[in-house]
């Protein structure tokens, strides 16, 4: 990182889009921005007219060296910048933008290992970055995304997804509610799910997993009980405990 | 236009810049959350010649402890206010070890590192935490046992700790490979090099 990732940038929205009733995907004109490596996150800095700032972390949707950047925002009940970001930010807004950040949570496209991408919830944010960046590199690694939901409404990018099914199918699990004609199990992931739709570990696959801690802590736990290693496992982790 | 109003208006003295207070305890791990038996856990110093010193679980609980209350700053933006711990400090497991090194590399289970100052881990400045709130430290809080160094961004405070390697220049461990500042103090908010 550099002089470059440091400095704060000034975003202006340009595109907003619903994602479920909670969620909404903003996308930022950023006219210097560097790119980014799928996977990695930014800082967004809010000031209010007195001068008050607030700092939030927000993965980004997609990689590249556009000078447009996508976030993809959960309004959290109690949060103090998400519903701002989700309901009240109007096209032609400036926020201030960091980054990009982390360099471990990344996929490449010269990587040629299997990848399976696990999300629970709003982690599946990084994870359609990697998606996107997977299908416009024309990667021939395999991929997997399996997504973790409460209900079907609660699933993001879902269209985008169903589109990337050639490169990167993805299979829902839903945790509470499933659509109408499901066969599937409902409730959450268990060991049997994880050993059915994980790539194997005898194929020695890239894992990255993104959720809530809890989401986070039990899956990686499980995979190692499957024979992962856990050294392919990348995490990352949001909320508290 | 929409205005950002925001909550917290009370300026702090304990905050450092760009910094807000949470509650809750966020993890932010690179990997799976490793986990370690006691019976093998060990610690352990190494300087210029070589091993140094070697703590059993049963060896370093059978060390005097302090219990602690400091504020700890995430990188990624929240603080926490008066954590309760209880550890060893680090002048008590250096007492005996002789070095001419100035930098510490602290090495975790799982493989995490992190580079620290030798000053700045001593004189009461950082510890071997593994209890937290009166209670076990929970693994994915980094227990058996973490290395705590209140007064630099929570990543110096390495989870899973298991050793300490002197080294003569402050090469970067695994974060600051990634582009997070060698030194991280969050009041001057070294936070990115």
């Amino acid at each position: 990182m550099s002089e470059a990732t440091r400095r704060w940038r000034r975003g202006t929205l340009v595109r907003d889009r619903a994602l479920s009733a909670s969620a909404r995907s903003v996308t930022f004109a950023v006219p210097d921005w560097p790119g980014a490596a799928a996977g990695q996150h930014v800082d967004v800095r809010l000031t209010a007219p007195d001068g008050y700032q607030a700092v939030r972390s927000y993965s980004l949707a997609r990689a590249g060296t556009d000078r447009e950047i996508e976030l993809a925002v959960e309004r959290l009940p109690d949060g103090e910048v998400s519903p701002f970001l989700v309901d009240e930010l109007e096209p032609g807004d400036e926020v201030e933008l960091r980054g990009p950040l982390g360099g471990w949570f990344v996929w490449r496209p010269g990587e040629q290992r299997p990848v399976q991408l696990i999300a629970g919830g709003s982690g599946i944010v990084p994870l359609v970055a990697i998606a996107r960046a997977h299908a416009a590199a024309d990667s021939t690694a395999p991929m997997r995304l399996l997504a973790s939901v409460r209900t079907p409404e609660s699933a993001l990018y879902r269209d985008e997804l169903e589109q990337l099914r050639a490169t990167a199918p993805t299979r829902w699990h839903y945790t509470r509610v499933a659509p109408p004609g499901w066969t599937g199990p409902v409730g959450r992931l268990s060991p049997r799910d994880l050993e059915r739709e994980v790539i194997a570990g005898s194929q020695h696959p890239l894992v990255y997993v993104c959720g809530p801690t809890g989401f986070v802590e039990a899956v990686a736990r499980t995979l190692i009980d499957l024979g992962q290693t856990a050294d392919s496992i990348r995490t990352e982790r949001f909320g508290g405990t | 236009m929409a205005v950002f109003g925001g909550r917290h208006r009370e300026s702090n003295p304990s905050l450092p810049p760009g910094q807000y207070e949470t509650q809750s305890f966020p993890v932010l791990s690179a990997g799976p959350t490793p986990e370690i038996d006691t019976a093998e856990w060990e610690f352990f110093i190494h300087t210029e010649t070589g091993p140094s010193r070697r703590w059993t679980w049963d060896q370093f609980r059978a060390l005097p402890a302090e219990d602690i209350t400091p504020d700890i700053h995430c990188v990624t933006s929240w603080s926490k206010f008066d954590t309760p711990w209880r550890g060893v400090s680090l002048d008590t497991l250096f007492a005996d070890v002789e070095t001419d090194l100035d930098f510490v590399m602290a090495h975790s289970y799982g493989g995490y590192t992190t580079n620290l100052p030798l000053e700045e881990i001593l004189d009461g400045r950082a510890w071997i935490a593994y209890e937290y709130d009166g209670d076990d430290l929970e693994p994915e809080h980094g227990g058996p046992a973490r290395l705590l160094v209140p007064h630099l961004y929570f990543w110096k405070s390495a989870k899973w700790i298991r050793g300490l390697v002197m080294q003569s220049e402050d090469n970067p461990g695994f974060w600051e490979q990634y582009g997070y500042h060698n030194h991280g103090d969050p009041w001057r908010e070294e936070r990115y090099a």
